[in-house]
């Protein structure tokens, strides 16, 4: 059996949701489980797996788009980057999308801005190299998981002397974001799924402080429709047992202290920094900053012209990005706000929260 | 064939460069008695008997040279199965190129025998043409634009609002290899069994309205894939299309590449499959007519149409786990995701 074949068994998750049903039947109350990474949301999307359910288990998504949680400001630095002569900003294909207070990169390559997707932040260094006339930004978003191969291109970057390749630091951290989440009085969520792809690099014993501090339970949880629905399962058995603790459901791939070459290399480069976050404000510790060593490659020091940050009307993304409101319960969805036009950052990324729920739960909420 | 070594402006002039671009390369590959008139427009035998069928269409692709054809091939392929997708036999095509100044004349030349391939595989005779050359930096290389003449035989109809409920939905062969081999070739992925389905389908389409069963409508999934041809389907016919993903016919090269760029099958676009709607109870003879033609080899059955109940999704996927999932358009470009 493949591995997407041992991880998506009709049978075995039939089993596991069958598990789920006691357990969540037994109590008395509705069980909240958030996951903090788009690529569970895509894949708990993918799957159908919320139609799935028992009723009584709510899965909701936290701040774990990276594209989502990227603020306006970022974005209209960016673009101001954009527009300065002989400079080209590279990016992810789907920072293009996302509104900042003036438009979005998109709209801004359509009226001459020089802005190319990129698929790795090596395919930005290797434009450099064949440019070497120009600044290349390449806009550093993303959590844990991207870090690295970031910093490895920073790292490349020196060995070889390339000087045009520079950055915009935007990158985030989890630990320090989720803490500002369950210290929300208004948030209810009764354990998370706790992002294997972050947890593979930082390893899981970063997350110890929610049960420990918070007594709110985690799982470490793979991707694959049964990794999702035994991490909900263990949750739920632990919420049950009225225990806390942090498991780690995705062994196969997430150690205790994560990959330490990757660390290393993040700490190379970058030092933990204040963040501004979609829908949470700054968060002290919560990015990626350079170090005082790299400032050359620090685009954020490049001084340009920028509008005062507008966020648009009515949007409650970052609402939903604390978990606070589901998508539909914003003004915008669906009625002006959609993946074709996006007004909010979650509607645009197929990983962000509002986008996912449009094209994958829209349905549910209309037709049962 | 004696392609010049760079296309300068002046063989889109008019003058002695585009006659010998015409003589020297258009001519000798798409070889046929009514283009060699070189008249100011082609004069066509009468028309068999049936209903005429024309389209137009026009390709830009990046790389101009793929793993499985080239612009040339892809341009008169998908022209011919726009035709047959309506059930014309595709006759009289028309190629016509934009280049841009200074592309490689090989590469016009490779394209232009890629396009003669394409009209000998689906017996077509290219009988029209004309070349325009636009300064460096106005175009990317080539673009081609196509005209398509062919006739439906008499009795044969095709058209979505005939699908009823309980009709199957065939598929011809895998999904995504063209859309796939396009997007690794311009990310530099090196994929190994990556090839574009890229094919004439006029003679699968024979065979398959020769085997008796009832076909409703073809169509190929070309831009936006197997999900935007379900959504025109479903809105024409009003009812629902239900996909079962365990039955999609993915190729693990296609699937991750699809993995790797955070893209999906359903959605990459193919240039050689055709969707069929045939009556249900005339599944097993479509298909068995479909597997006994080369291009259709790979035909299965990937779904069924049902009564949509109101403000449910036209297009559903049951999902490999057991889950139901709506499909929904793609919103503008498919965009990859970050992790």
């Amino acid at each position: 059996m493949s591995d997407s074949a041992q991880y998506s068994d009709p049978r075995a998750l039939a089993g596991l949701i069958g598990q789920l049903r006691e357990v969540a039947g037994g109590l008395d109350h509705r069980l909240t489980f958030m996951e903090v990474c788009g690529t569970h949301t895509h894949s708990v999307a993918k799957a159908g797996l919320r139609r799935m359910m028992p009723p009584s288990v709510r899965l909701i998504s936290g701040p774990g788009c990276p594209v989502c949680v990227t603020p306006v400001d970022y974005l209209d630095r960016a673009l101001a980057l954009a527009a300065l002569p002989d400079t080209v900003v590279c990016t992810f294909g789907d920072l293009m999308r996302v509104p900042s207070s003036t438009g979005s990169l998109e709209q801004a390559r359509a009226e001459g801005a020089r802005v190319e997707v990129v698929y790795s932040p090596r395919d930005a260094l290797e434009l450099a190299r064949r440019r070497p006339q120009s600044r290349v930004v390449f806009l550093a978003v993303g959590f844990e998981t991207t870090a690295p191969t970031i910093a490895a291109a920073v790292a490349e970057a020196e060995a070889d002397g390339v000087t045009n390749f520079l950055l915009l630091p935007g990158n985030k951290t989890m630990p320090q974001v989720m803490r500002v989440l369950v210290d929300d009085p208004q948030l209810e969520v009764h354990g998370f799924l706790l992002p294997g792809h972050v947890s593979v690099i930082t390893g899981w014993r970063m997350f110890g402080f929610l049960a420990e501090e918070f007594g709110i339970p985690g799982v470490v949880t793979g991707f694959m429709p049964t990794d999702v629905v035994q991490g909900v399962l263990a949750l739920a058995r632990q919420v049950a047992q009225g225990h806390a603790t942090i498991a780690n459901q995705y062994g196969r791939a997430v150690t205790t202290a994560g990959n330490l070459q990757a660390h290393r290399l993040v700490e190379r480069f970058f030092e933990p920094a204040d963040s501004a976050w979609r829908g949470f404000g700054v968060v002290p510790g919560s990015g990626l900053g350079l170090r005082a060593a790299w400032a050359h490659r620090d685009a954020s020091s490049i001084r340009v012209d920028l509008p005062a940050p507008r966020e648009p009307a009515g949007c409650r993304c970052g609402e939903v990005l604390r978990g606070v409101v589901d998508p539909p319960e914003c003004p915008l969805f669906a009625n002006g706000c959609d993946p074709e036009l996006p007004v909010g950052a979650c509607m645009v990324s197929s990983e962000g929260t509002c986008s996912a729920w449009y094209r994958h739960e829209r349905w549910l909420e209309a037709g049962t | 064939m004696k392609p010049p070594q760079r296309v300068l402006l002046a063989h889109g002039g008019g003058g002695r460069l585009t006659r010998q671009l015409v003589e020297e390369v258009f001519l000798p590959a798409l070889d046929n008695p009514i283009l060699a008139t070189l008249t100011d427009a082609a004069v066509l035998p009468e028309l068999p008997a049936g209903r005429p069928a024309l389209t137009t269409d026009a390709f830009v692709v990046d790389p101009p040279i793929f793993a499985g054809g080239d612009l040339g091939y892809l341009s008169i392929c998908g022209t011919v199965n726009d035709l047959a997708m309506v059930g014309a036999r595709p006759l009289w095509l028309t190629w016509a190129l934009i280049l841009e100044e200074g592309v490689d004349g090989g590469l016009v030349a490779a394209c232009t025998e890629g396009a003669a391939r394409a009209a000998a595989e689906a017996g077509v005779t290219v009988v029209a043409g004309d070349t325009k050359v636009v300064p460096r930096g106005k175009g990317d290389r080539l673009f081609a634009v196509t005209a398509g003449l062919g006739v439906v035989p008499p009795g044969r109809i095709l058209k979505d609002d005939r699908i009823r409920p309980d009709d199957v939905v065939i598929v011809s062969g895998p999904i995504g290899d063209h859309g796939a081999t396009v997007m690794a070739h311009r990310h530099g992925l090196d994929a190994p069994g990556l090839v574009s389905d890229c094919r004439p389908l006029s003679g699968l389409v024979e065979a398959l309205c020769d085997s008796g069963a009832a076909v409703r409508a073809l169509h190929d999934p070309t831009r936006g894939g197997v999900v935007t041809v379900c959504h025109e389907v479903a809105g024409r016919c009003g009812l629902r299309v239900r996909l079962v993903e365990a039955a999609l016919p993915v190729r693990p090269a296609v699937a991750a590449v699809c993995d790797l760029l955070g893209l999906e099958a359903l959605s990459l676009a193919c240039e050689g499959r055709l969707l069929a709607w045939i009556d249900g109870s005339h599944a097993e003879l479509a298909l068995a007519a479909m597997r006994a033609h080369p291009d259709g080899a790979g035909a299965v059955v990937i779904g069924r149409m049902e009564q949509l109940p109101a403000g449910e999704p036209p297009v559903l996927l049951e999902t490999a786990v057991g889950g139901e999932r709506p499909l929904d358009l793609l919103s503008g470009h498919e965009l990859p995701r970050i992790c």
